[in-house]
């Protein structure tokens, strides 16, 4: 074990600083669910152009080009939590198209969709679930009939983040029902804008419709546009969605809203005294700030093992679990800490920022739920990381 | 950058385990748990043979000069085994003259440290969990009376650090005049502790105050949060082994879901704690800004993460969980006491928002 920094490293941190600092008028919040606004745009051109974001993406493809070394996107990560900066775009196109596409892709689907997803101009949607194939995803029945060059997609997906917003969706279809559930599955890519897709939003219990339902009638995709080959759809979004269960446990992340909390503890006050002078509440603090630790470092070891070519083994499976729960805790923490006030949601002059800390309660039970939940995690932990056996399938009846 | 054990330290680990297996069997530990005059000799023999006593005593005075982690390693296998030894005083002790003795007493006693030729506690209970029972030591004129509890190893140790009140340090030899010690039996019957009383015992003084006090409490968390690492580890072992072999309605009891899930539970919560024991025990000597609250962090998450494990643990054994037959109890004991040592959760969470400015 030895923490410390080379000096190229060290200095390569400085560069970074310099970059935040010099720029910080120019910070523009990343998009999220939304369509990016321009400011947003610029501020994710500027980081690519300086390898700040799609840092190890070829150029060729829009990115900045660079050799992949986890310990400069590490620190890039520390400097700009530290600095309170916008990381730029993290939408469900950039952390699992794009890794799927530079993986299985054809050079024309590189070259054509890459650079504009990263820059923020395509925006997508990712058409898995469907409300027969939620937790079991392979049982989806959207399918995809052979007409022609084409296919003609019917079927309906659910939960789809952002699909009123979209441009593109990557989609799973079923076009080989006589094989066996996982082997009749294609990654597809069309534009929404196809004739006979329909799109209805789903209001969450935030109060916006933060996805939607999706409805297909005969729309004509042409065949060319599968990705990884027909058939090979399972295997291509399980490549990929590792990425996202990584992203969902980010501890960098978690530690900004930590320190927001802390903030939060010591300007609120009851009676005159400062949340963070009442015990018990500064007890809950502690225990979430232990937890956070054990994640920061749990960070660093898969990092260590990712640098030098290792399985993480159970440090790694355990990220979107752990994670997603502890900022879940710290929300639940500062609604706690505001009291009353922490109820309230609609604008007016007691809201505390913005009716952020509540949302994000909610949300983040949503996260939970999402992308694998958290009884699915633990299936992966308890048959993969520890050897226990899978449940017996049941007998068809 | 590297986060990570080294080759050395894992196969000296390793190395410990096998030793231990050997020495402190369960039947061993076992006999040891039933017979309170046992003092453990030959386990104790067996780890000075591995170098174990001098493992953070420098080598100019015959020790292995190894770091805390390196200690905390060592820790994590003995709580693994839940060997009857007492390492607290074999570490604290030495870091102690380290810290805060003098050339002379460095080299009275930490070649004989570092050699296991004597053994030595610490008694700093009071000054670092508060004083229960009206205990608490003072010091005048080079002398100390009053009464110190809850001191692991202090029953037969030749060498005593003792706190006071005032949080000073002091150096006390096992046979001095005026100093009476009785057994205090706890759950974990694997280590005992004693209850010191001094009427008047002469004292050497050691220099250096609270700041040395700090450094000797974050080292003991650091071994007591390892010290609970191991032993979760082994309680999880055991549910998962047992799960994969216990059947009942026609299978074995780890493909029910439910089952799975708690071990899935214990290992979840576990695994990140490893992270934080090997970051406390390095920052204990590379960065020693960070140390007490990482320290704090580990002692106190650790104990809670124990809890949750050695209930569960016993959980998916049945009513096998609860008999003394299987041994799990053993474990379930260890975590228990090294919980309460040096402080309890909420007390040593109350000063990490201290040492951090957020509360007075
Ligand atoms: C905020 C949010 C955004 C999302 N965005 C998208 C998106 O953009 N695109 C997309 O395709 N999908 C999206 N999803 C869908 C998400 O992937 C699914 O909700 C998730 O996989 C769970 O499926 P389900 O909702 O059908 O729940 P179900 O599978 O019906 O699960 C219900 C309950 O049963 C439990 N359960 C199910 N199977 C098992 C099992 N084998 N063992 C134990 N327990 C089990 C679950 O853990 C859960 O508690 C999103 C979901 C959320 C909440």
């Amino acid at each position: 074990m030895d923490l410390r920094l080379t000096p190229d490293m060290e200095s390569f941190r400085d560069e970074v600083r310099g970059f935040l600092v010099a720029h910080q008028d120019r910070y523009a919040p990343g998009a999220g669910a939304d369509r990016p606004r321009e400011a947003a745009m610029e501020w994710q051109a500027l980081l690519i152009d300086n390898g700040y974001a799609a840092r190890t993406i070829p150029q060729a493809y829009g990115g900045y080009g660079a050799q992949p070394d986890i310990l400069k996107s590490r620190i890039i990560a520390e400097e700009f939590t530290a600095a309170g900066a916008p990381r730029g775009f993290a939408n469900q196109g950039i952390s699992m198209l794009v890794p799927t596409l530079l993986e299985v892709g054809s050079e024309e689907q590189k070259t054509r969709w890459i650079s504009p997803t990263l820059r923020g101009e395509t925006v997508w949607c990712q058409g898995y679930s469907e409300p027969g194939a939620g937790s079991d995803l392979a049982n989806l029945q959207t399918k995809a009939v052979e007409d022609g060059e084409d296919f003609l997609i019917s079927g309906q997906k659910i939960w789809t983040s952002t699909a009123a917003q979209a441009d593109m969706i990557f989609c799973l279809v079923r076009t080989e029902p006589q094989a066996p559930k996982h082997d009749g599955i294609s990654y597809i890519l069309f534009p929404m804008t196809t004739p006979g897709i329909e799109v209805r939003p789903l209001k969450t219990m935030t109060g916006s419709a933060e996805f939607n339902e999706v409805f297909f009638t005969d729309v004509r995709v042409p065949q060319s546009a599968v990705v990884g080959g027909r058939g090979r759809g399972w295997f291509v979004a399980n490549a990929t969605l590792k990425h996202e269960r990584g992203m969902l446990g980010d501890p960098n992340a978690t530690e900004a809203r930590f320190a927001a909390l802390i903030d939060l503890m010591k300007s609120e006050t009851v009676d005159g005294q400062r949340l963070i002078d009442n015990p018990v509440m500064a007890d809950r603090l502690m225990a979430l700030q232990a937890r956070l630790m054990t994640m920061k470092f749990n960070g660093l070891r898969t990092l260590t093992a990712s640098m030098t070519g290792e399985s993480a083994g159970m440090a790694g499976m355990v990220v979107k679990l752990q994670g997603c729960e502890l900022n879940h805790q710290i929300a639940a923490l500062a609604i706690d800490a505001l009291g009353e006030l922490g109820v309230l949601y609609e604008d007016g002059p007691h809201l505390r920022a913005k009716g952020s800390w509540q949302r994000n309660y909610m949300f983040d039970l949503g996260l939970i739920i999402g992308g694998g939940t958290a009884q699915i995690q633990k299936n992966i932990i308890s048959e993969r990381g520890l050897g226990l056996p899978r449940e017996p399938k049941l007998a068809v009846v | 950058m590297d986060f990570s054990l080294t080759e050395d330290q894992r196969m000296m680990q390793e190395s410990l385990s096998r030793t231990l297996a050997e020495a402190a069997s369960l039947d061993r530990v076992r006999k040891f748990a039933g017979d309170p005059t046992d003092r453990g000799a030959d386990v104790w023999a067996a780890l000075t043979d591995f170098g174990l006593p001098g493992i953070v005593i420098s080598e100019e005075y015959g020790g292995l000069g190894l770091t805390l982690l390196d200690a905390a390693l060592m820790s994590e296998a003995l709580g693994r085994a839940v060997a009857p030894v007492p390492f607290m005083g074999t570490v604290l002790a030495p870091l102690a003259l380290r810290l805060a003795g003098s050339a002379e007493q460095q080299s009275k006693w930490l070649p004989k440290l570092a050699s296991g030729e004597v053994t030595a506690a610490v008694a700093i209970s009071e000054a670092v969990a508060g004083a229960r029972d009206g205990a608490g030591v003072t010091a005048s004129g080079g002398k100390l009376s009053g009464k110190a509890l809850f001191v692991p190893g202090g029953l037969g140790a030749d060498l005593l650090i003792v706190a006071d009140t005032g949080g000073a340090l002091h150096l006390v030899e096992g046979g001095a005049a005026g100093l009476t010690r009785e057994i205090m039996t706890g759950i974990d019957l694997t280590r005992r502790m004693a209850e010191l009383t001094f009427d008047k015992v002469a004292a050497e003084p050691l220099t250096g105050g609270k700041d040395v006090l700090a450094r000797l409490r974050d080292a003991g968390w650091v071994l007591l949060a390892a010290d609970t690492l191991g032993a979760c580890d082994v309680m999880i072992e055991k549910a998962v082994a047992y799960a994969k072999e216990r059947k009942q309605f026609g299978r074995v009891i780890g493909s029910f879901q439910a089952v799975k899930h708690l071990c899935a539970e214990m290992a979840a919560e576990l695994e990140p704690c490893r992270s934080l024991v090997w970051y406390a025990g390095y920052a204990f000597d590379a960065a020693p800004d960070e140390s007490s609250l990482v320290a704090a962090h580990a002692k106190a998450h650790l104990s809670e993460v124990s809890r949750f494990i050695a209930r569960t643990s016993t959980e998916v054994h049945g009513g096998m969980g609860i008999t003394d037959l299987l041994g799990l109890h053993f474990w379930f004991k260890r975590v228990g006491l090294n919980r309460q040592l040096l402080g309890g959760p909420e007390r040593v969470r109350a000063l990490a928002a201290q040492m951090q400015g957020l509360t007075a």
